[in-house]
């Protein structure tokens, strides 16, 4: 794999596809209704013991 | 118990060590090699003499395996003070450098035993064990694969012996926090790969639906040791029986290797595991959820994405392109945010409970800790902005802020989290003594500030010193004399260390008392009642 074909790769499509998978993950983090699952999520810990 | 396998295959182990001692082809190797023959010699005639033939009491698959949990515990305050007296001892040789006894005690060789020892002996330890202990509390699970767990906690003590001898007697890849040569590497690998199957094979089989954050930060952090240990030492060994080996890479790719390593070892080992630790321990410890769940998602994320690329900022003004200096530089500052919402994420789990900081001293080390890790990641990025950069590179500012990180947030959670976890390990009703838990915190935190304060002033005095000229653009000072001038603050350092030092032997002598059941006759803290107001 020569240098310069890895390096255009990493600052198109490569940077492209984390830049959306990053926006992804915080949208579906802050989706409607998200808040009731991270609310029952937190209490996890606070169950047992 | 019964061991014969195990005895079985540390006796094969020692004879291969026994083997290299004898065929080694340089003197450090064979030395190596004879402490590797007496350490798993020595584990085996223990496992020897404590096998029994009794029928074995059969194991409960509900119950959460808390051994080498209880192991792990003790091993991160042993080697914790160990470490930190390595470091007082190194600080006293910049200070003295009469101090330094040759060959095996000279600051060269017993630096990396202190970076190594507070960060992968003492850190090391409280991560894996803290991790048992959340990874089966929150997925409420037993640990997978039966006795793996003790191979890692063994395994990785290993390591650690061995790491630790080896840079006294002088074998070292000269590769900053990856000092261990090749052998000790293949080793350490091993055992990583034994640790991310038992925590991924615990998470596979849990009985809650939801993986708790706490476990995202600890498997990331698993996950991406594994992969930055194999990369930065990929390496060839002059020889099979020999110490000494050479990089894969050469020149300015084989220093972006070492930084890209070096900084997210602080990033993932030093930054996300411990906040699995702040994400568990904090809420339990004050009894309420974390303040906002979906925030820490998104601290996870966006450290995951930003903390990899900021290794560069190690090398600005160096030979490597400046693209990627530039690069660093902006991934450095862009981690302000996660970084701060992470810190107020922690802080503002107290909120409706802030009494506590003043009746619960761990809760107040806890505190303490994520406003240092505040503090850190703020002082971080600004030392990676090129122009702070050319005055604070290479300078004690550095080493202060290492270690209002290290000590600060590191330190003071991972205390905070030991303290939660050996009354519950050990069924005690509470702590042999929280006056003592009060007397650690203000001695480490008082260590810290001298520590920290002196290092800023030391610091920049050394960067202004180095780049003075006179107006016929001669430098005004010779290295020497930035040297001398130094010395004062050396020895405040030293006793700064010495004061976290003296704080880490409280906690010594407080967990050993809890550990072995008693109880120090004390006033108890007030418990703050609300005094209800009558409406008006």
């Amino acid at each position: 794999m020569e240098y310069n074909l890895m390096r255009e790769f990493a600052d198109s499509w490569g940077l492209l596809a984390m830049a959306l998978f990053f926006a992804g993950c915080i949208a579906f983090a802050l989706r409607p209704g998200g808040k009731a699952h991270a609310d029952r999520a937190a209490q996890i810990p606070l169950k047992d013991d | 118990m019964k061991f014969g396998t195990e005895i079985v295959l540390l006796g094969l182990f020692a004879f291969a060590a026994l083997v290299a001692a004898g065929f080694g082809v340089d003197e450090p190797f064979r030395q190596h090699m004879w402490v590797l023959f007496f350490a798993v010699a020595g584990f085996a005639v223990i496992l020897l003499r404590n096998s029994d033939f009794k029928p074995a009491a059969p194991i409960d698959p509900d119950a959460y395996m808390d051994g080498p949990i209880r192991y792990g515990a003790i091993a991160t305050v042993f080697w914790g003070v160990v470490g930190m007296l390595v470091g007082v001892i190194i600080a006293l040789q910049l200070a003295y450098p009469h101090l330094n006894i040759q060959p095996w005690f000279n600051f060269g060789r017993l630096r990396p035993v202190h970076t190594s020892g507070v960060v992968f002996a003492f850190g090391g330890n409280a991560l894996i064990c803290t991790s048992l202990y959340v990874v089966q509390r929150t997925c409420r699970a037993r640990l997978f694969g039966g006795n793996l767990a003790w191979f890692v906690f063994w395994g990785y003590q290993l390591f650690i012996v061995m790491a630790a001898t080896g840079y006294l007697l002088g074998i070292t890849e000269s590769r900053e926090y990856a000092e261990p040569e090749w052998y000790v590497d293949i080793w350490l690998t091993i055992v990583w790969v034994a640790y991310l199957l038992l925590f991924l094979g615990t998470i596979l089989k849990r009985k809650e639906p939801h993986i708790y954050v706490a476990n995202w930060f600890y498997l990331s952090f698993i996950v991406t040791i594994a992969m930055l240990h194999v990369v930065n030492n990929l390496s060839m060994p002059a020889s099979f029986l020999g110490s000494k080996s050479y990089s894969a890479f050469s020149g300015v790719q084989d220093a972006l290797t070492q930084w890209w390593y070096g900084h997210n070892a602080v990033g993932f080992f030093l930054t996300a595991g411990f906040l699995g630790m702040m994400y568990y321990f904090v809420p339990k410890q004050v009894n309420r959820p974390v303040y906002s769940y979906r925030l820490s998602i998104i601290h996870f994320w966006a450290l995951i994405f930003l903390y990899i690329w900021a290794g560069p900022h190690h090398l600005h003004y160096t030979a490597l392109p400046d693209w990627a200096q530039t690069l660093g530089m902006v991934f450095s500052v862009m981690l302000w945010m996660p970084s701060w919402g992470g810190m107020i994420n922690g802080l503002m789990t107290l909120s409706g409970a802030w009494d506590k900081i003043r009746t619960d001293p761990i809760v107040r080390m806890m505190v303490a800790a994520i406003a240092f890790y505040g503090m850190s990641t703020f002082e971080g990025p600004m030392m990676s902005i090129k122009t702070v950069n050319s005055l604070s590179h290479y300078t004690d500012w550095t080493i202060g802020h290492v270690h209002s990180g290290a000590l600060g947030w590191v330190g003071l959670i991972t205390f905070g989290a030991i303290y939660y976890m050996v009354p519950k390990l050990w069924n005690r009703e509470r702590l042999y003594s929280l006056r003592l838990v009060t007397w650690h915190f203000w001695l480490a935190t008082l260590g810290i500030v001298v520590y920290a304060a002196v290092m800023w002033v030391s610091g920049i005095m050394q960067g202004l010193m180095w780049r003075e000229y006179d107006e016929q653009g001669f430098l005004v000072y010779s290295f020497a004399e930035t040297v001398a001038a130094m010395h004062p603050y050396y020895v405040m350092r030293a006793a700064g260390g010495a004061m976290y030092l003296a704080g880490m032997l409280v906690m010594a002598w407080n967990v050993t008392m809890t550990i072995r059941g008693y109880q120090r006759k004390e006033q108890p803290f007030p418990v703050s009642v609300p005094t209800l107001q009558p409406a008006e």
